[in-house]
């Protein structure tokens, strides 16, 4: 690929004041753990050798979620041009996990980072021919003017960081 | 009685300035500036604009076959669709629903959390499930607001932005009485998203709207920056979503051009926060608040996940047709139902950023598409209340990201509120002066602004006299009471001598031609061999003749001869007043007055912007196809005109120039602007060494007959003075609008003249 889609992705994400790393699957646990803030929960990293540190909460409960300060996701692809992670609705939870707690930390596979939303809507077609069908396009933190200025944070997270899994 | 009503509406206009002008502006100006921006940098934005549309247009057309397609989809996933007639059909199903799903200890009071959907305000579903002991709670902010104000929404996108942040926290304190007064943003979303928070976890159905819905899988787009719709449709078992009809599209595919552009048509973002896809039920979890010990997991969707989700989910898609249906068979509004509601109608309007959306309402909807959605949601009166502050400008058409006429639904709506009106008392006084195509019971008003033309004729032909009885208290007074002409604003001065018969008296054509000849005999430039006729529209020919002599003397400096025929008006006024009959009627006569010079081979050159406009545009739905194409492709504006025979070599010493650096401030009539025209004037004016400096304010508020009304006088001077602001620095200024020059000049206490009298040899004395 001659364009840096990741590098394209960390400025898009710059602009909407989401920190991105870029880590080795050998690196991820370690580095999501000093990003987390507790209590965390999370839903299950699909990526080979990489797992939730175990600080985080798989499967809580709602008292859990509800009281978490961080959730650990996995998306199925990004989108560089708009800074845009996808969020599936799963079983285990990503959606809820993704959404309640303050902190998102969203986990993406590099090889899963495309560069605009056009090859996202691919992707996300292809997802639907796969019963993956219902997801959500999330980019930045939640924020509202509804109150007579931009605040974030409103119902869904005021802090959103975004670990590459580089050498996926 | 009529004037009774125009007093009240002047005084309703009025109070909604003082009380509501200021937020209204910084938030729909700030929006439509990142809109702009944001259009700017897009590079395919007419692809986009283009796609969008046309799958809108298949969509409405394939409506009965996407219905049925999105209810196999959703009974095939394990849902419900409804289709429901009208409000009460839709409430009452809703209701239904909730109490279905409601707590099973009957002195619990079943509880709905919402997110915004104005399909719901359409059918007042709150007041619906309320009278039926439902607790029903708002989760988007600015709706929320609404709600514990007992307010109305003003904006499609920001329903509270009429509120200020410090009516928002006294509203609060006064409501909520915390511990520490709320006093910033932060604070008051803080308390926000606790207490709803709370509500939403206890709720027992969420209800949304939904923006887009994909038929073939039965997928609900809800497009959100809080993310209250997703904690509104995840959180409770049940999900009930309300959308109008229209909001059916054909196959995933088609959402990808509506999801890059919504965001930002609506408020200048690259894309929302989230836009969530959600084809229900889903996989994910439902989350039992009451039981806070139970892993979330556990339950039926737990691992073994089957095909159809959550099996404790349960998820109803309601379809409202509430007049859709009708409208969709309707020629003229069926057009709005393309509308996505971005709300970039409403920030593009200069009479909107004024008065927002409580004086640009009716009983719902609100901006410039609200006439075509009240008109047919809730019937035509309630479009009539509002329609006139539809000036036409067309700023909203490049706004609008499917590119919906909107100024032609305005003007089909006013058309159709003249015919239903009862005859009125002074038709009598404007009868001998309209010979007009109207049924009786017009609004005087409108019928005198529709005839301006002949009124015109009239007054020239009578002036001065007709000047000084227009002026006289008396006349004021009674122009006031009967045409409703605000006596503040100062009346045109009718010349004596029209445009025409001027140029009659200095020789003609002949006399033209001679004088073009000379001119191409001194210089060495260009031999443009064209020749020109001067359309003298109303304006130019009775009141302000002096821009009318500029442009034929500037044309001859250029070595092009012109021809200045009494020519029939072009409809413009009658469009205006929403006179579609007259205005037909007027087209006709142009074209078939122009048709000999238009084979002949010569130029028709337009002066007033909003005649060309005219010719360009609206003739588009009163000519034949072929008789539209050729009047547009032969017409130029004037400056438009000048540009073109400078690019094609001609000397623009044989004008009067400037000195290199003269700085000029210029305002181009919105009309112009929305025709892409503004650069060539400022192009022409930089050739001609002076150094333009253009506005970026919407309009000047007078808008043809607009600023003259009394119940939009006050409205018509707020607009105008933002334009003011920017121009009164300058020591010259510019305008290429009739209305825009009277209403500087107002403003600016100075002369304005239009740029071809800058231009024109012997120049203009500023």
């Amino acid at each position: 690929m001659t364009v840096d889609t990741v590098g394209r992705f960390e400025r898009a994400l710059e602009g909407l004041d989401v920190e991105l790393e870029r880590v080795s699957a050998a690196d991820a646990t370690e580095r999501i753990e000093t990003i987390v803030e507790e209590p965390a929960v999370g839903a299950p990293l699909p990526f080979e050798g990489v797992s939730l540190p175990d600080d985080v909460t798989t499967g809580p409960t709602t008292a859990e979620l509800e009281a978490a300060r961080t959730g650990v996701t996995p998306v199925g692809f990004a989108i560089a041009e708009y800074g845009t992670v996808a969020i599936e609705s799963t079983a285990d939870g990503a959606e809820p996990i993704s959404l309640y707690p303050d902190r998102h930390v969203a986990v993406v596979a590099e090889s899963d980072v495309v560069p605009d939303l056009s090859a996202g809507f691919t992707r996300l077609a292809d997802g639907f021919d796969a019963g993956r069908e219902s997801v959500v396009f999330a980019t930045g933190r939640s924020a509202t003017a509804d109150m007579g200025d931009l605040v974030h944070g409103v119902h869904g997270p005021g802090t959103v960081r975004v670990i590459v899994l580089e050498d996926r | 009685m009529a004037q009774r009503t125009r007093s009240q509406q002047a005084d309703r206009i009025r109070h909604l300035l003082e009380t509501e002008g200021d937020a209204i502006h910084a938030q729909t100006s700030a929006s439509n500036a990142r809109r702009g921006d944001v259009y700017d940098v897009t590079d395919d934005l007419e692809a986009l604009r283009t796609d969008a549309r046309a799958i809108k247009e298949d969509a409405i057309d394939d409506l009965p076959e996407l219905i049925e397609t999105v209810r196999e989809a959703v009974e095939a996933n394990g849902g419900t669709v409804y289709v429901a007639d009208d409000a009460a059909d839709a409430n009452a199903y809703v209701a239904d629903v909730v109490e279905q799903n409601g707590s099973t200890d009957a002195a619990d009071e079943p509880s709905v959390v919402k997110s915004k959907s104005m399909t719901t305000e359409e059918i007042d579903l709150n007041d619906a499930l309320e009278a039926d002991g439902i607790d029903v709670t708002e989760t988007d902010l600015g709706e929320w607001v609404l709600q514990v104000a007992d307010d109305t929404p003003s904006h499609i996108v920001g329903p509270a932005m009429h509120l200020s942040r410090a009516e928002i926290a006294d509203l609060f304190n006064e409501r909520f009485d915390p511990d520490e007064p709320f006093e910033t943003a932060e604070e008051l979303t803080r308390f926000a998203r606790d207490h709803l928070g709370e509500i939403i976890t206890d709720a027992d159905v969420g209800i949304t709207g939904a923006n887009f819905v994909v038929a073939d899988s039965g997928t609900i787009t809800l497009v959100t920056n809080e993310g209250n719709a997703r904690k509104c449709a995840v959180t409770p078992d049940t999900h009930v979503a309300i959308a109008g009809v229209e909001k059916l599209i054909p196959t995933l595919s088609d959402l990808e051009p509506f999801v890059d552009l919504i965001a930002k048509s609506a408020t200048g973002q690259p894309i929302s926060q989230y836009v969530t896809m959600l084809t229900p039920p889903t996989d994910s979890p439902t989350l039992e608040f009451d039981s806070p010990d139970e892993p979330i997991t556990a339950g039926g969707g737990g691992g073994a996940a089957g095909p159809i989700g959550d099996p404790d989910r349960e998820f109803h898609l309601v379809l409202l047709d509430n007049g859709r249906m009708d409208m969709r068979e309707d020629d003229q509004l069926r057009e709005t139902l393309y509308c996505i509601r971005c709300g970039a109608c409403s920030n593009s309007c200069a009479n909107f950023q004024s008065v927002g959306g409580h004086g640009f309402g009716g009983e719902t909807y609100s901006g410039g598409i609200a006439t075509g959605w009240e008109a047919g949601v809730h019937g035509q009166d309630s479009a009539a209340e509002f329609n006139d502050l539809c000036t036409g400008c067309t700023n909203c058409v490049d706004a609008c990201p499917v590119k919906i006429d909107i100024p032609w639904i305005n003007t089909v709506v006013r058309d159709r509120v003249n015919r239903s009106d009862e005859p009125e008392a002074y038709d009598f006084l404007v009868d001998g002066l309209t010979p007009d195509a109207e049924s009786g019971g017009l609004d005087p008003g409108k019928r005198f602004f529709g005839n301006i033309g002949t009124v015109a004729k009239a007054a020239s032909a009578t002036a001065p006299v007709s000047n000084w009885l227009a002026d006289a208290g008396p006349v004021r007074a009674a122009l006031e009471r009967t045409l409703g002409i605000d006596r503040r604003r100062d009346l045109p001065t009718f010349r004596r001598e029209s445009l025409v018969d001027w140029f009659e008296k200095r020789g003609g054509f002949a006399a033209s031609s001679r004088r073009a000849a000379q001119a191409d005999s001194r210089d060495d430039g260009a031999d443009v061999d064209r020749e020109v006729v001067c359309y003298p529209d109303v304006y130019t020919n009775y009141v302000d003749t002096e821009r009318g002599k500029a442009a034929v003397r500037a044309l001859e400096a250029l070595g092009v001869p012109v021809r200045v025929p009494d020519l029939p008006e072009s409809g413009r006024a009658a469009l205006s007043q929403g006179m579609i009959a007259t205005a037909d009627r007027q087209a006709s006569r142009v074209y078939a007055a122009l048709a000999e010079d238009l084979d002949a081979g010569r130029d028709v050159v337009v002066i007033e912007p909003s005649d060309l406009a005219a010719m360009h545009r609206e003739y588009e739905r009163l000519l034949p196809e072929s008789s539209y194409e050729r009047l547009r492709e032969g017409s130029y504006e004037i400056c438009e005109y000048v540009y073109g025979l400078l690019e094609n070599g001609a000397d623009p010493s044989a004008l009067s120039t400037g000195d290199g650096a003269e700085p000029v401030a210029y305002h181009s009539h919105c009309q112009q602007r929305t025709l892409d025209l503004e650069a060539q004037t400022v192009a022409v004016l930089e050739r001609c060494g002076y150094a333009p400096v253009t506005s970026d304010a919407e309009c000047c508020g007078m808008a043809g007959s607009f600023g003259y009304k009394r119940e939009y006088y006050e409205l018509s001077m707020d607009v105008g003075e933002r334009l003011a602001g920017q121009l009164e620095g300058a020591d010259t200024v510019v305008a290429s609008g009739t209305s825009c020059g009277d209403q500087l000049e107002t403003l600016l206490e100075r002369d304005v003249p239009h740029p071809i009298e800058l231009l024109a040899p012997g120049r203009y004395r500023a």
